[in-house]
């Protein structure tokens, strides 16, 4: 349970820290530390080189920029935690943060590095999802900015190239007031959830949806819109009877089998959290829905 | 392999020494200073015995490099009782059998040094929200939840 031998490299600049990552072989960039340093002492990832970001300058911070919250790919779970800017604008965002593994994890954890790990049952992607977030991405052929449908391409895999570096997320806002809701079920409270879903709501006074996103992660290999359930709502009147059809929507999803939970026991998750998730959105929306359990 | 020369404080004391890229700063402590109370469980993040403080903040010391800690504070489980007495926290896990074998304890103790600084007066779902990333499989939690409760009650009475 050790890492096997690398050499580490601690740039100040991104400049410097590109130039790195160009020019050593089988070197990895260091965030926070807390998916990939467990994966380097099981040796399920063996690197000759580390590159730690942590004192490169302009990597940290949240700021309102083009009617999006700029998010710098170092900054820290708890540092988003507690971020006034956060709970104002992305309230979604600030729910899910707690549920993201424990208070010593999310003391160093970056949600950069949470987004390049993509994990499928992670809680971070499920958010950029619902957000339609833009990642900025750099490396020695320059920058680019990736909408994170293109992002995210399958089982802990990015488009993120070996030799680039995440610097930074940005969340397109929506309007204020608007509602969300965030639910999980995980097996012990801090474990990857089963199935989690985040959901982002604007409806109208006359409780019609002027606009409603849902993700989910957990039941797919990278997060999952459920594009016919957000139609199906849309322009609609938002009652416990909408909420129920939307939800069963949520059956679709082909979630893995694996030894915490068949693909059954699954899909029966996401429905029932995406009609939680929903219900507690239409209730911040001042919608009174009556609650069935099942 | 890198090798580095690091200078930090643990618990009020400098240090300088020279390291090895790939050394945790778990076994950073143990082995190079000797300070054996950090205690070693899963070695990937997830049962919680080598919490300690970076910065006053929380960390699990398998999952951080000593080379990352150059220029930091870290407190260790050996930083918490003063002249040869236990600290209130620790006072209170003997008085409530907080501890059985007492592997898990040391990362207890600084998992709840954090929270007791951040939270004075917790319910008991608190505590036990704030122990989810600390493993024990001695005691069930209760002793423990107990002995935290009964520290967050005596530190308020300290002021």
């Amino acid at each position: 349970m050790k890492p096997a031998a690398f050499d580490y490299h601690a740039p100040r600049t991104l400049e410097e820290a590109v130039g790195l990552m160009a020019a050593l072989d089988n070197a990895k960039v260091l965030a926070g530390g807390q998916s990939l340093v467990p994966m380097m002492n099981f040796r399920y990832v063996i690197v000759d080189h580390l590159v730690d970001l942590a004192q490169v300058q302009g990597l940290r911070g949240v700021r309102l920029a083009d009617g999006a919250l700029w998010i710098g790919a170092m900054t820290s779970q708890r540092e988003l935690e507690f971020s006034a800017e956060v709970a104002l604008q992305c309230p979604l965002l600030q729910e899910a943060l707690t549920h993201i593994g424990h208070r010593q994890t999310r003391n160093r954890g970056t949600i950069g590095g949470s987004l390049v790990h993509a994990d499928p049952a992670a809680e971070l992607p499920a958010v950029c999802a619902a957000h339609d977030a833009e990642i900025e991405i750099v490396g020695k052929r320059g920058q680019r900015v990736v909408p994170f449908q293109e992002f995210a391409t399958g089982f802990m895999a990015t488009i993120v190239e070996p030799d680039e570096i995440v610097t930074a997320i940005r969340l397109p806002l929506w309007p204020a007031g608007h509602a969300h809701g965030f639910q999980e079920f995980a097996r012990r409270r801090g474990d990857f959830a089963l199935a989690g879903v985040a959901v982002l709501l604007d409806v109208a006074p006359d409780a019609r949806v002027r606009r409603v996103a849902i993700a989910l992660c957990g039941v797919a290999s990278s997060p999952v819109r459920l594009r016919d359930a957000e139609s199906l709502l849309t322009a609609n009147r938002l009652d416990a009877a909408a909420i129920k059809a939307a939800a069963a929507l949520a059956r679709d999803v082909q979630p893995l089998s694996d030894i915490h939970a068949g693909a059954d026991y699954r899909r029966h998750l996401a429905e029932v959290m995406t009609r939680r998730a929903l219900t507690d959105a239409a209730r911040r929306a001042g919608i009174s829905v009556a609650m069935e359990r099942a | 392999m890198s090798h580095h020369a690091i200078a930090l404080n643990v618990n009020g004391k400098s240090y300088e020494r020279t390291v090895e890229a790939r050394i945790t700063l778990a076994d950073f402590l143990r082995d190079a200073l000797g300070l054996t109370g950090t205690h070693l469980g899963c070695e990937h993040g997830v049962c919680g015995a080598c919490t300690v403080l970076v910065d006053g903040h929380t960390a699990r010391a398998c999952l951080l490099f000593a080379v990352q800690v150059n220029g930091r504070e870290v407190t260790t489980v050996e930083g918490l009782a003063a002249d040869g007495m236990l600290n209130p926290l620790q006072q209170a896990f003997q008085d409530n059998h907080g501890l059985q074998c007492g592997f898990c304890t040391p990362g207890m103790l600084m998992t709840l040094t954090e929270f007791l600084r951040d939270h004075r007066d917790p319910s008991e779902a608190d505590v036990r929200e704030a122990l989810t990333g600390n493993l024990c499989r001695c005691t069930g939690y209760a002793g423990i939840v107990a002995a935290a409760l009964d520290a967050a009650r005596r530190l308020r009475e300290e002021g």
